[in-house]
């Protein structure tokens, strides 16, 4: 086949250059271009913000943290003592308290929250889904502050005087987990702390887990619908390996919301730096101690060992948190998406 | 018993569970609510919002501290809402190449669930000890870092729900990038943007733990920012710690009011902008 050349084409380009060379000048362009540069690297400018922040915190902290660093080096981590008086500084209470309250408050709120959002998937009729949901979610709005005030005043006097007193004679004799549940029914405590946490993550997991239920293809509930499974059985041998991914990350992000709660903890946990094995007893978190001490804390020292705890939660919840964001985001590849 | 009944026992059992876990869930909700308007509905009246936080043993209101929490949760807001949306508009319009986008979005999802006392420790560290007290904007600060991760997602997110052939329409017609993300992407997706916006006002209204050491407190009428400035949740948190029964019956009062607009920030937020918008 021989190149046809069409005696039009030359023209007609050479029309359509001019036309465009009259409606849109070299200046202009030029002047678009410029302020599209402009635009993007501004944008991108304010991303770089975002690390620059994570990177400032990191700094801030580390510098804030250092005497206190190099005056107890790794020992910090190891020694229950906190006494402000002869400036001795250990990071171990407040850093068990921290991972005890949390533990328990997943222990509670991982069971409640699958239930929730198998309610809310497979069993809730449809109109109810939108409002029962939102319900959930406000659980997460209300503010922690609220929590606290709740919990000091309303919820501890009732767990102290009904419950703590049947979990001592009931669990309080098993041997082993028998020494969890000993001392004094006093409301306040490393427990209540645990149960009121709980209740703040459970919305943040329900919702993770909701999300994630929902991208199960709905040929694969159908079929094993369609070889007689129960609904149960669908969501246990279905939805949940399909899931396993998306839930374990939800779970740590509940997790990295636990450890780092601060003024609900602060509130009930009863702030003692006391290591007891009790679960009872009242205790401290990281957060807790940097809350109720910090303005009060006098010598460098003092701010000093109290900014290094507040990196170690900050490090802590770090970790926590991208290993959530990795899992999800392996879950949402899989799913051909990108968000 | 045969395999069938156990099976079918054991779903109707599970199922019931869930349904009482449900409701475990809603009890909660119920009872903090109803505690919160049974302690605090009586401190509601005309001087809670006329008066100044009081000295202890006598009454008052919460005026300073509702001034104190508007003016920084404003400034906060003002100074968080650009970055976030800038830094959003990066991520959807300009972050499909490159190692910068994926990273950013991951540090401010991380950013989003991070400790917020942790904020108010580096402001503290980066601010207040560089002033050397105390004070409104180091608050305002505080609340702009915890504003910026919340705007940056609901703004990609949203942005990301504009369809490409709006974004080609656009360009097709010969307008430059900027213009066709200015005048088209991000006209399209205000709804879902000023969403983001009330969740972010809705999550500063009620955070106390970044305030601890950034605004303090203070018991009187201040317009300065540049000095400690009262808030709600401090005032909440001070009084309720306190002996006095005054001071408890306002920290009620004040924290009615706060969860009050919090929830109703919330609710707005969501009849406003119907679709789904995931803030974990």
């Amino acid at each position: 086949m021989s190149a046809v050349v069409n005696p039009l084409q030359g023209q007609a380009q050479a029309d359509l250059a001019a036309l465009m060379s009259r409606r849109i000048s070299d200046a202009s362009l030029r002047k678009q271009y410029r302020l599209d540069q402009l635009f993007r690297h501004a944008t991108r400018l304010f991303a770089f913000l975002v690390l620059a922040l994570l990177a400032g915190i990191l700094i801030a902290l580390f510098i804030g943290g250092l005497s206190s660093m190099r005056t107890f080096g790794f020992g910090f981590f190891f020694s229950a003592e906190w006494n402000p008086v002869t400036e001795q500084f250990g990071a171990l209470v407040a850093i068990v308290g921290t991972l005890t309250t949390s533990v328990i408050a997943l222990f509670i709120g991982i069971p409640v929250s699958f239930g929730i959002a198998l309610f809310l998937t497979e069993l809730s009729p449809k109109w109810l889904r939108g409002p029962l949901g939102t319900a959930i979610e406000l659980l997460a709005a209300i503010p922690s502050i609220i929590y606290g005030m709740w919990g000091l005043f309303v919820f501890a006097p009732v767990f102290a005087s009904h419950v703590q007193p049947i979990l001592k004679s009931t669990l309080g004799s098993v041997p082993i987990i028998g020494i969890l549940f000993k001392g004094p029914p006093m409301g306040i405590g490393v427990l209540t702390a645990g149960i009121i946490l709980a209740i703040m993550v459970i919305p943040f997991i329900a919702s993770v887990m909701r999300d994630v239920f929902e991208i199960v293809p709905a040929v694969l509930k159908e079929s094993a619908y369609a070889l007689g499974s129960t609904t149960w059985e669908v969501v246990w041998h279905v939805v949940l390996p399909y899931t396993k991914v998306g839930v374990v990350g939800g779970i740590m992000l509940g997790l990295g919301r636990a450890l780092g709660e601060t003024m609900a903890v602060t509130f009930v946990i009863g702030n003692a730096h006391r290591l007891s094995a009790s679960l009872m007893e009242p205790g401290n978190s990281i957060a807790s101690a940097l809350a109720n001490e910090f303005t009060e804390a006098v010598g460098d020292l003092y701010l000093s060992a109290l900014i290094e705890l507040g990196l170690i939660l900050f490090f802590i919840t770090f970790v926590v948190l991208a290993l959530s964001k990795l899992l999800l985001l392996r879950l949402a590849r899989r799913e051909g998406r990108t968000t | 018993m045969d395999l069938y009944t156990r099976r079918l026992l054991i779903n109707r059992f599970n199922l019931v569970v869930s349904l009482f876990t449900m409701l475990f869930g809603l009890f909660w909700l119920g009872w903090i609510l109803f505690t919160l308007f049974k302690a605090g509905l009586g401190g509601f009246s005309a001087k809670l919002f006329l008066e100044m936080t009081p000295p202890p043993g006598s009454d008052g209101g919460l005026l300073n501290a509702i001034m104190g929490s508007l003016s920084m949760g404003a400034a906060g807001t003002l100074l968080g809402t650009p970055v976030g949306i800038m830094a959003g508009i990066y991520l959807a319009e300009f972050g499909s190449r490159g190692w910068l986008a994926p990273v950013t979005r991951f540090i401010s999802d991380i950013l989003l669930s991070a400790p917020s006392i942790v904020v108010g420790l580096f402001i503290y560290e980066a601010y207040v000890v560089w002033v050397g007290h105390f004070s409104g904007w180091a608050g305002a600060f505080a609340l702009a870092l915890i504003v910026v991760p919340v705007v940056i997602r609901t703004t990609e997110n949203m942005l990301r729900l504009v369809p490409d052939s709006l974004r080609e329409a656009a360009a097709a017609l010969g307008a430059p990038q900027w213009k066709v993300i200015v005048l088209v992407t991000v006209r399209a997706a205000k709804a879902g943007i000023i969403t983001g916006i009330l969740l972010a006002i809705a999550r500063i209204s009620g955070e106390t733990a970044p305030l601890l050491f950034t605004a303090l407190n203070n018991q009187f009428w201040t317009s300065n920012m540049n000095a400690p400035m009262a808030n709600l949740p401090m005032v909440i948190f001070q009084f309720a710690m306190s002996p006095y029964e005054e001071w408890h019956k306002l920290a009620w009062a004040g924290a009615l009011l706060i969860t009050l607009s919090v929830l109703a920030l919330n609710v707005f937020a969501r009849v406003f902008f119907r679709n789904r918008t995931a803030t974990y």
